[in-house]
């Protein structure tokens, strides 16, 4: 069946032919011509929006790219400003970004870690985007932030609560405006002890991945300095539904609060497992059994339905808020799309502005640039009251909101109340607290 | 030529062309035209060509040779992924030992539990290559990730930091694998006219890698091997009875697939050093199922083409968004515009399954031998000449797959 007619001739044409493609890629390696990575040339920039669009955190997803095309509106000087103008930066003008009008890709991260890259590769390689911003999971943030540091683009962080993303898993040329689960915990925790007693028996109930942990460590530190008793905390799969075989065991624990450590899809079903196990209805150690849920959004709440009521969490931003930039973001969204923007929303079309605000700031697109104007930054009208973009994390400091699911909502957005805001001061931790430490930021990489 | 017929020569030939000319193949069109959206010509989508190419050329021995449907080879996939990132955490960003690891260690993979599927055929070893391969998914996404012994990083993926040991790594070596200090990213666009093709250095290895495993494919499938593999899938109980043990050779098989699945995962940790637990899930397993029928099971070229069809499906379709749609029909009076956008809509951006799926519905329907078949049959329109596709036909299986 084999036949060789293997010549002189043939062999030298053929190792010719070999060596010519092999040198090929050595011959094409010299870096290109511009200062940066994807130095915008054109009259435009293109920005790269990284969003879940199918999958657990589709909603998420959905809420964040409208918030997304939004903020592209508003940079571009249409509509009616939302909070360019209560922004305390007076850098954007609505011209676009440094005259240059602002464009958008979109991607499916599928809340994968593989996926969320290869759609910001692409974002990065084929359309030539000089940020990518998005994401909807901690796991993906952090996959994403790694590629963009890599690659020499900024990365603006979408929702992500991990500790991991401005802690151990850091990144120079990552930000992130959401607040995260310590923060969660030091908020959490005087009104806990408020409303429910310093002589309280936890049970937790965590998400079995990265952000559960440290939602789970954060949440345990926080309540113990009570004078919390943790009772057990056990871990559920990720792809579980039915919580039923793991809140059976909370009855006879002598447990009377349980920590629902859990976010999206495995929320909503665990705790309408806990109410239909009757948890809310009893009373133990001679006190009513209450369910928190550390990490709380509105769409959470949509999803869950009554289960939610009189369950205390906390969130980033809620879109009662009375502030003059709240009020900006809410008329502006509800007058675009009919109904009030998410924390997702909220989040993603502050990292679009601050982005925008930095590169006007630093007269430049390049990534070294912009690390340097958000480093320290300091700024006011964005939702959150004074905020810091804190130079040695890159993480932003703000208020928290500590919310309860309403008892009597007036309609299917009023689903959730704030019940304080904690200032500021009351969730700041030092740069090296043992929750984020390990991590490194490195250097800005501007890819050149 | 090396061992090979005329037609494999041939098709060899045009594989090797292809695969090196991809540049310039997959950006026909002008960068600022409104076309450039279907281009394919960047460094990532290439990679992924050729690395889900490898993985659809290795399935291909096992399911199309000898029948047996494996649901779980994503999990050598991820094997190759995780051993190729720890020796990039451990040793040395240098991409030749994390490959030979990656390729290795599923090798060793796959025979544990091909040894142990291979005891039953059909839907039950079917099922077992799943359960397994789904054990797999869940010790890397939780049981191996947990503080105390974190082998896999869990849902954030496996990933180098700065302060990782790399004992091998200087201080001339980019930050990044590399091929003897030639970074897998660094990338040379030839601009030429309108036009902007990209040589990227991770790209030609991934596609000299494929070559190589294209053309081991050619000799497997050629020889005496390779007919006892279609042995064992046109009669099993026949070959028992001539006094032949059928197992070795399907453990054989099986442990070859996995080792290019693993050789896979070392080249998509080597382009980009990250292992995330999700490429070890049910469903990457049946991506690569997808892309063998698709293309067509048991030929030569068709796993190649079908890996490169559903990547391209997931890469390209996945990015038309409402406003790129708008700016298609923006020709078209107002009113219309809106219309044929929400008619267009649903089957691009996030919906681009849903055509995929209708795709894969009408390939298995009307051309059970994948796209491969297509091309024959338009081969057959054309004049009714044997040239080319003649290797294609000679392997092409005339009973569908099981």
């Amino acid at each position: 069946m084999s036949k060789s007619n293997l010549t002189r001739r043939g062999l030298l044409k053929s190792s010719a032919v070999a060596g010519a493609g092999l040198a090929l890629p050595t011959i094409f390696t010299a870096s290109s011509a511009s200062a940066y990575m994807n130095e915008p040339t054109g009259g435009s920039v293109t920005l790269g929006f990284n969003v879940p669009q199918t999958g657990p955190y589709a909603d998420e997803g959905a809420d964040e790219l409208r918030a997304y095309k939004l903020a592209v509106k508003h940079l571009n000087g249409e509509g009616d400003g939302g909070m360019m103008t209560t922004f305390s930066s007076k850098a954007l003008q609505g011209n676009g970004i440094l005259g240059k009008k602002v464009e958008f890709v979109t991607g499916d991260t599928q809340t994968k870690s593989d996926a969320a890259r290869a759609s910001a590769k692409s974002m990065i390689e084929k359309d030539g985007a000089v940020m990518i911003t998005g994401g909807s999971s901690s796991g993906v943030a952090i996959a994403v932030q790694g590629l963009c540091q890599e690659a020499g683009i900024i990365f603006m962080a979408g929702l992500t609560h991990s500790n991991d993303t401005t802690g151990k898993d850091k990144k120079a040329n990552g930000f992130r405006h959401f607040f995260n689960a310590y923060m969660s915990g030091a908020a959490l925790a005087p009104v806990l002890e408020s409303q429910y007693g310093a002589d309280r028996k936890a049970y937790h109930l965590t998400a079995d991945y990265t952000w559960g942990w440290t939602q789970e460590e954060s949440i345990v530190a926080a309540t113990e300095a009570l004078g919390w008793e943790t009772i057990e905390t056990v871990k559920t799969p990720l792809a579980a539904t039915d919580f039923s075989s793991y809140i059976a065991p909370v009855l006879n624990s002598g447990a009377d609060v349980l920590v629902l450590n859990h976010y999206g899809g495995n929320m909503i079903n665990s705790i309408n497992n806990a109410v239909q196990f009757g948890l809310l209805d009893k009373q133990v150690n001679g006190k009513k059994f209450e369910i928190v849920v550390p990490l709380y959004s509105r769409l959470m709440a949509q999803g869950a339905g009554e289960a939610v009521k009189g369950v205390l969490g906390s969130t980033n931003w809620h879109w009662s808020l009375q502030d003059e930039g709240s009020k900006a973001f809410v008329k502006s969204f509800g007058t675009e799309y009919g109904r009030p923007p998410s924390q997702a929303a909220h989040t993603t079309y502050c990292q679009t502005l601050l982005y925008a605000d930095a590169c006007e700031r630093a007269g430049t697109f390049n990534p070294c640039g912009v690390v340097e104007a958000l480093e320290g930054f300091e700024f006011d009208g964005l939702g959150n009251g004074p905020t810091l973009y804190r130079a040695e994390d890159h993480q932003c400091f703000k208020d928290v909101l500590v919310v309860r699911g309403k008892e009597n909502p007036e309609s299917e957005f009023d689903l959730l109340e704030v019940v304080e805001v904690t200032p500021r001061a009351q969730v700041e931790y030092a740069p090296d607290h043992p929750m984020f430490a390990g991590g490194n930021l490195g250097e800005c990489n501007d890819g050149a | 030529m090396m061992g090979m017929n005329n037609k494999d020569a041939t098709l060899f030939l045009i594989v090797i062309v292809l695969t090196l000319l991809a540049p310039f193949i997959l950006n026909p069109f002008p960068t600022d035209s409104a076309m450039a959206q279907f281009n394919a010509g960047y460094p990532d989508l290439m990679q992924r060509f050729v690395i889900f190419g490898i993985f659809a050329i290795g399935f291909n021995i096992l399911f199309g040779l000898t029948g047996y449907l494996s649901f779980g080879h994503a999990a050598f996939l991820g094997v190759g992924s995780y051993s190729a990132v720890w020796i990039f955490k451990l040793f040395t960003y240098n991409v030749i030992p994390a490959i030979g690891l990656a390729v290795v260690l599923a090798g060793l993979f796959a025979l544990l539990i091909g040894y142990v599927s291979l005891r039953r055929s059909g839907i039950y070893f079917s099922i077992l290559t799943l359960a397994f391969a789904q054990m797999s998914f869940a010790l890397a996404y939780s049981v191996l990730s947990n503080p105390k012994f974190n082998l896999t990083n869990g849902e954030t993926g496996l990933q180098v930091y700065a302060d990782d040991p790399q004992m091998f790594h200087g201080p001339n070596l980019p930050d990044l694998p590399h091929l003897f200090g030639l970074s897998m990213r660094a990338n040379h666009q030839m601009s030429v006219g309108a036009w902007d093709f990209n040589f990227n250095v991770g790209y030609y290895v991934c596609a000299v890698i494929m070559i190589l495993a294209f053309y081991l494919a050619i000799r497997i499938f050629r020889s005496p091997f390779g007919m006892m593999l279609r042995a064992v899938k046109s009669n099993n109980t026949r070959m028992t009875y001539t006094g032949l043990n059928a197992r070795p050779y399907a453990l054989a098989a099986f442990v070859i697939s996995g080792m290019y699945a693993g050789l896979a995962g070392g080249l998509m940790a080597s382009v980009d050093p990250l292992a995330g637990a999700e490429r070890m899930q049910w469903t990457a397993s049946g991506e690569v199922v997808l892309m063998t029928i698709l293309g067509g099971a048991g030929t030569l070229i068709g796993p190649i083409l079908g890996a490169g069809f559903i990547k391209y499906f997931e890469n390209i379709f996945s990015k038309i968004n409402e406003s790129v749609l708008h700016s298609w029909f923006s020709f078209l009076p107002d009113g219309l515009e809106d219309v044929i956008v929400a008619m267009v809509y649903p089957f691009v951006g996030k919906g681009w399954h849903l055509t995929l799926g209708m795709l894969f519905m009408l390939v298995v329907i009307f051309l059970p031998g994948g796209l491969v078949e297509g091309g024959q049959r338009v081969m057959k329109l054309f004049g009714k000449k044997k040239s080319g596709s003649g290797a294609k036909e000679k392997s092409t299986q005339s009973t569908p797959a099981e």
